[in-house]
């Protein structure tokens, strides 16, 4: 998977935590996920089509997304199952709208589609032309995982994607 | 949450706002940042077809209204009520805050763009852009204008 596509979501991630939960992150390890993805905790994906296709999943144990709820609320909330599947959907519709964003800037162009809970214990397996790619985001409330598994759209014009790259 | 100076309509009452966005998350957040104006939430929806009747129903001083939503998309739905309600304020509220999808929203009837996550002092200042001279800021001990 190529950086250009990447280094967005990467820099919206860490942006929106940390705005979000008014605290510094850190941007943990990286790896290629080479085996079907495994569900950590609580989990939401989100589809994006266009120049780009693919989805990227966000994954946090249940602690830290009621962690993350209570910082985003700027109250302590009662825990509830409900509130920590809301709160890792839209974390990850404010990331992914973000990194969007700067890749349609770039001329790109995506649409992003609402988030759904994702509640498999595993997911596809990765294929040559679709690598995950997984990251920890450390925060104040506890570890982020991000799982992005992109691929440029076979459809696209062939002089598009030259100029995206060159 | 930080407290701002109430805005308030000119009649003293509170400004009304609907509230548009698929996750109810973001719809309770927005409503504490709203409450913390002074404003209060005449109704919320999850997606762009309740927005609509929501919006007939409660006739709101301000929509807030979310881009990405199952159903319909808040720009068609923002589309569709200034249609019918020329002087609607709608106010899109969004993460996917891309050139175009701004000048879209513009062009079909939203009076202004807020980027998620959003900044409470981001939106009040818009608040108070958008709704010019029909409000005013009151004092913080809420007298009214």
């Amino acid at each position: 998977m190529r950086m250009e596509l990447i280094q967005p979501f990467i820099n919206a991630a860490d942006a929106v935590l940390a705005d979000s939960l008014q605290c510094p992150t850190s941007i943990g390890n990286f790896s290629m996920e080479e085996e079907a993805y495994r569900r950590r905790g609580v989990a939401a994906l989100i589809a994006v089509s266009g120049d780009i296709e693919g989805r990227i999943i966000f994954d946090v144990d249940p602690q830290t997304a009621m962690r993350v709820a209570s910082r985003m609320a700027g109250q302590e909330l009662p825990s509830s199952p409900d509130l920590m599947c809301e709160t890792v959907c839209e974390l990850a519709n404010q990331v992914i709208g973000n990194a969007v964003t700067s890749l349609n800037d770039q001329g790109f162009h995506f649409r992003v589609h609402p988030p759904e809970v994702h509640t498999s214990e595993h997911g596809d397996k990765s294929s040559e032309d679709t690598e995950a790619l997984v990251m920890c985001i450390e925060t104040c409330s506890g570890k982020v995982f991000m799982n992005v598994a992109l691929r440029y759209n076979r459809r696209r014009q062939p002089e598009q994607v030259a100029a995206v790259t060159d | 949450m930080e407290q701002f100076a109430p805005v308030k309509r000119k009649d003293g009452q509170p400004v009304r706002y609907l509230v548009v966005d698929d996750s109810v998350f973001a719809r309770k957040n927005l409503g504490r940042m709203i409450e913390s104006f002074g404003g209060q939430v005449a109704g919320e929806a999850g997606d762009g077809c309740t927005a609509i009747t929501e919006y007939d129903r409660t006739t709101p001083d301000i929509v807030l209204m979310d881009i990405t939503m199952p159903q319909m998309e808040g720009i068609e739905a923002a589309e569709r009520i200034v249609r019918s309600h020329p002087n609607a304020r709608i106010v899109m509220v969004s993460s996917v805050g891309y050139q175009d999808n701004i000048v879209a929203a513009l062009q079909r009837g939203a009076r202004h763009f807020v980027q998620k996550p959003v900044k409470p002092e981001v939106l009040y200042e818009v608040i108070k852009y958008v709704l010019g001279e029909d409000a005013v800021v009151a004092s913080a001990a809420g007298a009214g204008a």
